[in-house]
């Protein structure tokens, strides 16, 4: 209990870091919504687009890269005043540490995905509702393995050159396979009724949840390690 | 019979790379001492202090806290520990309470707010307990951080340049402090390259250089001083 005590303690204070600052999730969601308006245009006068066929890959291009500016931002207060050594110095699992970062950018990710879900029904003039509880599912899944991946990532490139490009070269490679998961289980439950791979892809984003979500917990304090 | 050493340190060593940090340091700190490392920039006080509170492995050696062997337990060895750098580690969009209720929260102390309430007032910062930090000067970011790292009533601080850009006032402050801790019984280790700010309490001395104990010492500040400088001259006559 008092590792997710110590784990609740940093997530806790994440949230509020935001809430006060409002970093990750203003340039998540503004760059989601220009995204999602952006493709609005780019597809609009295409009268033969298939809303079952380019929209899972819209969304979730939109998700991941939108994911990754809130990526950058996870360990950017620990860098302030170099507060991520007071963590460290806490008697507490280093394990914990990322469990709680990984928390709080998975919630700041669904919010802003959350968001973006509803502009791109709306921009797009695509009725979610009957498809909603499935789309929630999937969208969690696929958000939990990307955070979970990219917050150890996160730690990795926080102190190499260029952290900012690093990032994205580390994260995206690794978080295809979960991408491809998502975008084709997203595919399954945009066609009607929905198409028969749905419990595939469900079942492939729940391996690589388990094994994106167990390394890293096991991995984090050879991240910290100096 | 003597007292259980707080620190012990046998044959530490510690590699960045290729370049040599620490070479075989072997370090004994008795409770209630104010021991002081002394040395230039790079020549390994900083790594030893970092060594102690496990924030870096040692290559090879034995580290222990209070009998605790903190390369097998780092967490326990960190329980007995309070740690103030030159930076705050504090988090700049929290107020002062907030920042410390977070730090009671990962130390699990079940009394925190009385704690929180009692170190505030200790460093004279009860009044602005409520303001965000980022709006603190630096010499009360520091206050802040000395509540910060003794909160959980650690038995050894450890200082890393802990008066670097501070003013006189507050240098006075944090040295007074740093009296009243030793004179509890507590143990201080602190780093430093100056020898002008909040030495008057520290009796012991290490002089280290390329990753060693070069010279060691006991006495008062002022004695120590014309020594340390004859020791940096040599020293300089060495690498030229």
């Amino acid at each position: 209990m008092t590792f997710f005590r110590q784990a609740g303690a940093i997530f806790w204070k994440d949230v509020l870091t935001e809430f006060r600052t409002k970093d990750a999730l203003t340039s998540m969601l503004l760059f989601g919504l220009l995204v999602i308006l952006m493709f609005h245009f780019a597809f609009d006068q295409a009268d033969s687009l298939q809303m079952d066929h380019y929209g899972p890959g819209l969304l979730w291009i939109t998700f991941v890269f939108a994911g990754l500016l809130g990526m950058n931002r996870a360990f950017a207060g620990e860098r302030e005043n170099d507060s991520l050594q007071a963590l460290k110095l806490a008697p507490i699992s280093w394990g914990a540490i990322y469990l709680g970062k990984m928390l709080a950018n998975l919630m700041f990710m669904l919010v802003a995905e959350s968001v973006i879900l509803a502009c791109f029904a709306v921009f797009f003039d695509f009725n979610l509702l009957p498809r909603l509880g499935r789309m929630c599912g999937i969208t969690l899944l696929g958000t939990l393995g990307f955070a979970s991946i990219g917050t150890i990532l996160a730690a990795i490139s926080m102190n190499t050159r260029m952290s900012e490009v690093m990032l994205p070269l580390l994260l995206l490679p690794i978080a295809l396979p979960l991408v491809i998961g998502a975008v084709n289980a997203t595919a399954a439950i945009f066609t009607d009724p929905p198409g028969e791979y749905l419990g595939f892809w469900m079942k492939f984003l729940v391996v690589f949840n388990i094994i994106f979500v167990t390394l890293p917990l096991l991995l984090f304090d050879f991240v910290l390690e100096e | 019979m003597a007292d259980a050493p707080v620190v012990r340190l046998d044959k530490v060593e510690k590699w960045f790379g290729r370049t040599s940090a620490l070479q075989g340091v072997d370090l004994t700190v008795q409770p209630g001492e104010f021991l002081v490392f002394l040395g230039r920039n790079g020549a390994g006080k900083s790594t030893l202090l970092r060594v102690v509170a496990r924030l870096v492995r040692p290559n090879s050696g034995r580290v222990e806290v209070c009998g605790i062997d903190v390369l097998r337990h780092p967490e326990a060895g960190r329980e007995k520990l309070g740690f103030v750098a030159h930076s705050s580690y504090l988090y700049r969009s929290l107020t002062a309470f907030e920042n410390l209720q977070f730090f009671a929260r990962l130390y699990g102390l079940s009394d925190a707010e009385d704690r929180i309430h009692k170190v505030l007032r200790w460093v004279g910062l009860e009044k602005s307990a409520l303001r965000p930090i980022h709006g603190f000067s630096r010499g009360m970011q520091q206050r802040l951080s000395i509540a910060r790292a003794t909160l959980h009533d650690p038995e050894i601080l450890l200082l890393d340049e802990p008066f670097s850009g501070l003013d006189l006032e507050a240098s006075e402050l944090l040295g007074g402090w740093l009296e009243s801790f030793v004179a509890n019984g507590k143990t201080v280790l602190m780093a430093t390259h100056d020898l002008e700010q909040g030495l008057q309490s520290a009796r012991r001395w290490a002089f280290v250089d390329q990753g060693k104990i070069a010279e060691e010492l006991t006495g008062t500040d002022a004695h120590i001083r014309d020594r340390y400088k004859i020791f940096l001259k040599e020293k300089r006559r060495d690498i030229f």
